[in-house]
């Protein structure tokens, strides 16, 4: 029987460094297979952050720059405007967007540029050790909240999806997740529109994709997916938050 | 009235009085003589409600600081700016004062004051704001930095396309400064002869 | 000869990186230099430029270290604080070789410190400023021409080496008005840039990162960033010496102060002392050769700075080994240096070392 699942041609042909059970593997398949669909992959150009994902420039097989941390959004920023006829996406997590970054994801936004965001977010610091992040949730026990996440002291959880739909500029929000099938499936045509969204020149897209940890939330790979569902969803509710031009062929 | 090889002027006011325009000009017209000239704008906090000034170096050699430490002339436009300035001034500095708004004369005795009321001049022509060409009339009559038609033609060259119907009030405030002085020392000569011819 | 025009040190230098061909400026308001941003502000759209008054100088560094990593000419601006604030960014610049010009007006320190001019980043300029084993090319010129003619240097010097150009100025610089002549007078020496991120039409992907984690691998790219910045030491230092032959007191400044030591220096000569001047126009290559064989003769060096005692630094390291005394007029403090007190400073060497007229 012939295989139906070939790699993508904007990935290449290596393993990963991913711990098993991670997500960001899958995301990364995903932004490689609507690259090609979309035929950029000649014209695409990724900012990888720092993070776990800091060697997404080894995976993805068209050119990508690494951005110092949380600088994603301005480095891309500065790229589009260079070039405004590269496609340009930055791939950020969780501590590199919602945390250090917060003010170059913000602003970028508001300025409407005319780049797409992948927000990975699995509510933990992997790459440094499984500390605690700004999408942690109450009550998780990372490194650095090993009593659990304490609101009264170390804030709620930040909803990033939900700050950045209230800017004009942003054209395009979805929140998605890799948990199941079907999810993984919603998760790549968010991608793909948030693309789209950019091929077209019509503005700033973001794609938030709650993503398993498994090794730093101490789960087996198949209970992570599960929480996800069971837990991370009630906190970070799934579902396209803005599509303006939707919203516009609606009316 | 010999050619001046180094002027560094102080100029001051407060803002809207058009000093820094005054100091470009200057600077402009010495540029189109082929002199070395430097400006030098005050910027920051006292640019906000204080008093505003600028520096400018005219000179017949390479310009060392554009940072007028002693000043060899001053046009004080407000009394804060002569409070702030007349200290500075180098000794048999000339220092011109719009009368019309300063409230009281030079102080010091080592300086060379022109009082002269550059705001009423400047009402009378119909236009309060052209009281800077007043008083840079008054100084180019003192001091030969650059030559009064050089001034005009950078007057010409400075006001942008949409001002270009302010060149002939401007010239007429330069020519009003420049006869006020020169009708005052005609004045003062006049004075020193009757009192020569007097009865002491 | 194209015609002068009167422009502030900070629009000239402005259109200087149009004329030099640049087409990106991204910067954040702080004084002395905001006539850059909104002079880029009106100017950039006019010649189809991209002009962004980023959210804060880390995301004006990052938006030139995105624009140069896809080809782009870009240029920032800042003043000290905010030239801490981009200390990172410069440090990344270095680390993945990326083109950039930066200006740094700068103003009294530290902390917030005032607006005055001063030139107390010495240290954070020639030094490397962020982290790392790296090197920043620093032009200092003296003039709103020369700054004119730097920017376009600066321009050449980051495309040919790869490398963050960095130009130093003070307050002063940034806001007097001199006579400048700008077009015309850049000859383009445009490179092709392989490297870029550019899509990677008929070619492997290109990647561009700092992080290198393999055994040895950052062992090596260190030694050929040294290598490089060798180079740059062989290639482009840059100094002027005035009268500097039979010097017997030698003054040393950069910048707006080596305007004042050089009026001061026509004084001291038509009083017969043999003063002269050597003024580096690179810090960083700092001219240590051409220093060494100015001062062959001198009997003393006056080090004069609008700072505590930085330049000293590298006047001593260039001086190493020489019995020669080297004294040092520093006013720190964002506050501008008189000529009265280059004056003082030149008199009291003299009878301190006992220097004669010829």
């Amino acid at each position: 029987m012939k295989s139906k699942i070939t790699r993508p041609e904007s990935l290449k042909n290596v393993e990963t460094h991913y711990c098993a059970g991670c997500g960001h593997g899958i995301v990364h398949r995903l932004i490689a297979e609507v690259v090609d669909e979309l035929g950029i992959r000649e014209r695409v150009v990724g900012v990888a952050p720092v993070g776990c994902a800091v060697l997404a420039y080894d995976y993805f097989n068209f050119d990508v720059s690494e951005a110092a941390h949380g600088r994603a959004p301005a480095v891309a920023t500065g790229m589009k405007r260079a070039r405004p006829d590269l496609i340009v996406f930055a791939y950020q997590g969780d501590g590199d967007l919602a945390a250090i970054g917060t003010a170059e994801i913000i602003h970028a936004a508001n300025r409407g540029e005319g780049i797409t965001v992948i927000f990975v977010n699995n509510g933990v610091y992997g790459m440094t050790g499984g500390q605690m992040a700004p999408t942690t949730m109450i009550g998780q026990k990372t490194e650095t909240s090993p009593r659990g996440r304490i609101a009264e002291s170390e804030g709620n959880p930040i909803r990033v999806a939900e700050l950045l739909t209230q800017f004009d500029g942003v054209k395009f929000v979805e929140r998605c997740t890799v948990s199941k099938p079907h999810n993984v499936l919603k998760a790549r045509a968010a991608i793909k529109a948030a693309l789209q969204i950019q091929v077209e020149g019509k503005g700033f897209g973001f794609v938030e994709i709650l993503s398993p940890c498994p090794t730093y939330w101490g789960l087996q790979p198949r209970v992570a997916m599960k929480m996800i569902d069971e837990r991370m969803t009630e906190v970070f509710p799934l579902g396209r938050y803005k599509n303006v031009y939707a919203q516009a062929a609606a009316r | 009235m010999g050619r001046v090889q180094q002027e560094r002027l102080i100029i001051a006011g407060f803002g809207g009085q058009g000093i820094m325009f005054m100091g470009k000009l200057l600077c402009c017209a010495g540029m189109l003589e082929g002199r070395h000239v430097t400006y030098m704008p005050s910027y920051g906090a006292e640019v906000r409600g204080g008093t505003a000034y600028c520096n400018v170096i005219v000179s017949d050699e390479e310009i060392p600081s554009p940072v007028v430490a002693e000043p060899t002339a001053a046009i004080i436009m407000n009394t804060p700016s002569l409070i702030k300035f007349e200290p500075m001034l180098a000794k048999k500095g000339l220092i011109i004062i719009n009368s019309a708004l300063v409230d009281r004369p030079a102080k010091r005795r080592d300086v060379e004051p022109i009082h002269i009321p550059a705001t009423n001049i400047a009402d009378r022509l119909g236009n309060t704001r052209v009281a800077n060409m007043v008083a840079l009339g008054a100084f180019l009559a003192k001091r030969d930095v650059v030559q009064m038609q050089t001034a005009l033609a950078a007057v010409e060259e400075m006001l942008p396309p949409y001002r270009r119907h302010l060149v002939e009030i401007n010239r007429q405030a330069l020519g009003e400064g420049k006869s006020f002085v020169e009708s005052r020392s005609a004045d003062a000569i006049w004075g020193k002869i009757t009192r020569g011819f007097g009865f002491g | 000869m194209a015609k002068k025009s009167l422009m502030c040190g900070n629009e000239a230098l402005s259109e200087a990186a149009i004329e030099a061909g640049c087409r990106c400026y991204f910067g954040y308001p702080i004084t002395p230099q905001n006539e850059v941003t909104s002079y880029m502000s009106r100017r950039m759209p006019e010649v189809n430029g991209q002009f962004v008054q980023s959210e804060s100088e880390l995301a004006a560094i990052n938006m030139v270290f995105g624009a140069a990593v896809v080809g782009a000419r870009a240029i920032t601006s800042s003043s000290s604080p905010g030239i801490s604030l981009m200390q990172e960014g410069i440090s990344y610049l270095a680390g993945c070789e990326l083109p950039a010009v930066i200006v740094n007006i700068m103003r009294g320190g530290p902390g917030l410190g005032n607006i005055g001019p001063s030139q107390a980043d010495y240290f954070q300029a020639t030094r490397g400023g962020g982290h790392g084993d790296y090197r920043t090319i620093v032009l200092a010129p003296s003039s709103v021409q020369e700054l004119v003619d730097h920017v376009f240097l600066a321009f050449d010097l980051a495309d040919k080496y790869r490398n963050p150009v960095m130009i130093l100025g003070d307050g002063v610089l940034g806001q007097m008005v001199e006579p400048v002549e700008i077009a015309g007078r850049h000859v383009a020496r445009r490179q092709a840039k392989e490297w870029a991120l550019t899509g990677c039409r008929g070619r492997a992907p290109n990647k561009v990162r700092s992080l290198i984690l393999g055994e040895n691998e950052l062992l090596e790219h260190n030694r050929r960033l040294q290598e490089k910045y060798r180079q740059i030491e062989e290639g482009e230092m840059r100094s002027e010496a005035v009268e500097a032959g039979d010097a017997e007191l030698l003054l040393v400044a950069y910048g707006t102060p080596s305007r004042t030591c050089r009026a001061a220096l026509r004084e001291f000569r038509q009083r017969r002392y043999r003063v002269g001047l050597f003024r580096p126009v690179t810090l960083w290559p700092f001219p240590s050769a051409a220093l060494a064989s100015a001062a062959k003769d001198a009997r003393a060096v006056l080090v004069v700075e609008m700072s505590a005692g930085q330049l000293i630094e590298d006047v001593r390291l260039s001086l190493a080994g020489r019995a020669v005394p080297i004294d040092l007029l520093g006013k720190p403090g964002g506050e501008v240096l008189q000529g009265a007190e280059v004056d003082a400073a030149i008199e009291k060497a003299i009878s301190m070392h006992g220097l004669k007229r010829r």
